[in-house]
């Protein structure tokens, strides 16, 4: 394992009862990488993601993070969390705290950041986003794409050393995707290491620098976009592609 | 009308007897409030030992304790509740007021453990998952999270409880104490006239808890306008 090696998954596996939803799963990320998962609904691609930082509890295998393997009973789940930052579909930001709040609470309380240091931080984030007008609005005052694009600097005021988002457009009006789309392609432009699940192809094929196809809890396929997109190898990503493109 | 002058000089001047009904309703107010203030505790402790259990599957003889306590406090009168603590429980210790303090506590505690529990269930299991996926630790989520946003949607159904409680309170002449109610009766005993001490007492009850009513409606507009 190299230095630059960020998750190193081994033989991962989750059960729900007798139903098999990762079966065994096998891959490296490189720091600096964007991978993109994709894969049809009920793949369990969603599951491997959530997997990473355990809001799903690994049923096997296991996962190192930064060479130290998680997954072990008796580690502290929260200190690892805080490098791992995770971007949801319904955004679930917090809906009784201003977006400033929402975005200074966790670097004050777990990172030991003063009110000052917090908000400097939360403020160059929001514009750099666009959004620093909106820092004593409150959640349901802003706009679906507004709130994803909350949340995914929320989630950077941990500076974390990897980003999961969990389908982040899916939920949005057609019309707010290409607004969150273009944070995240400028976090890649940065070098974040970032983790996709997502349905939209053209955001795989321009960002991702690797994709992996989940189908029935397996990496059927994993390759560099170009490739994977134009050439797929197995018939079940096929006819995934043609059934999305 | 002459005669009503009479009855009301009688029922309430006389002797002073109106002191029945001050005094009590001073009692009556002690017992709600110091009842209220066990029961928001003891609620809130056995709602998050429950949710606890319910989302996480770890606390389970704590669960287990809680389930027990509000089923056998929800299964009996208060009434009864009552008469055990003070002849059966505290059977050596005198101080009827403290006794009825600790009953009525429990007893509401009980009712504010379900209503809170149903607050924090009621909240989006996002909010638990984007708190955690921050490294917040479950009690830190719980505090800063789930607990504020649980507290603000059942605010109105535990003030409801806590005017449940001020009339529940009625039934403390059980254990000898003097409070709104007794007076009244005190006074009815004395004077041998029931209409009009136990219609003044009936309405000091309904103008408190109209008054306390109309401060919860305020309650839920106010909410209702901070959401937008």
């Amino acid at each position: 394992m190299s230095d630059n090696t960020l998750f190193e998954i081994n033989g991962l596996c989750k059960a729900f009862g007798e139903h098999l939803v990762l079966d065994h799963i096998d891959t490296t990320i490189e720091k600096g990488e964007v991978v993109v998962i994709i894969g049809p609904s009920g793949s369990g691609k969603s599951t491997f993601l959530r997997s990473l930082n355990l809001l799903e509890q690994p049923t096997g295998g296991q996962i190192l993070f930064e060479g130290n393997d998680i997954t072990k009973s008796g580690n502290n789940i929260d200190k690892y969390r805080q490098k791992i930052g995770m971007v949801f579909q319904h955004f679930n930001l917090f809906p009784h705290m201003t977006i400033l709040k929402n975005m200074t609470i966790a670097p004050m309380k777990l990172l030991g950041l003063s009110k000052e240091e917090a908000e400097s931080q939360a403020k160059a984030l929001l514009e750099r986003v666009g959004l620093l007008e909106k820092a004593d609005a409150y959640p349901s005052q802003l706009s679906g794409g507004q709130k994803q694009r909350i949340a995914i600097v929320r989630a950077l005021c941990m500076k974390p050393d990897v980003l999961l988002f969990d389908e982040p457009t899916s939920a949005l009006d057609p019309e707010m995707v290409g607004e969150v789309l273009e944070v995240m392609k400028d976090l890649a432009k940065d070098g974040m290491t970032m983790l996709v699940v997502t349905h939209e192809m053209g955001f795989a094929r321009e960002v991702g620098s690797r994709v992996l196809f989940i189908d029935e809890g397996k990496i059927v396929e994993e390759n560099t976009p170009a490739e994977l997109f134009d050439n797929p190898q197995s018939e079940r990503l096929q006819s995934f592609l043609a059934k999305v493109l | 009308m002459e005669q009503f002058k009479i009855n009301f000089i009688n029922n309430f001047i006389t002797d002073n007897r109106y002191m029945y009904l001050v005094q009590g309703l001073g009692k009556t107010l002690l017992l709600t409030a110091f009842a209220a203030i066990i029961g928001i505790v003891l609620g809130f402790l056995v709602a998050i030992i429950r949710s606890t259990y319910e989302k996480t599957g770890k606390l389970k003889i704590a669960n287990a304790l809680c389930s027990l306590y509000l089923t056998v406090i929800r299964g009996t009168p208060a009434v009864v509740q009552l008469l055990i603590m003070f002849y059966v429980v505290f059977a050596s210790y005198n101080n009827s007021t403290v006794v009825a303090i600790i009953t009525f506590g429990i007893n509401s505690g009980a009712y504010v453990a379900e209503i809170v529990r149903s607050g924090i269930m009621s909240i989006d299991g996002g909010q638990l998952e984007a708190g955690r996926s921050l490294g917040f630790s479950y009690a830190q989520t719980m505090w800063y999270v789930i607990m504020p946003q649980a507290f603000k949607n059942v605010l109105p159904a535990l003030a409801n409880e806590f005017i449940v409680l001020l009339k529940e309170t009625s039934i403390c002449g059980y254990i000898g104490l003097m409070d709104l109610t007794k007076g009244g009766d005190i006074i009815r005993s004395r004077t041998y006239e029931a209409f009009m001490p136990l219609i003044a007492v009936a309405l000091i009850y309904l103008i408190m808890v109209v008054f306390l009513s109309s401060m919860v409606k305020k309650l839920e507009r106010r909410l209702r306008v901070s959401e937008r």
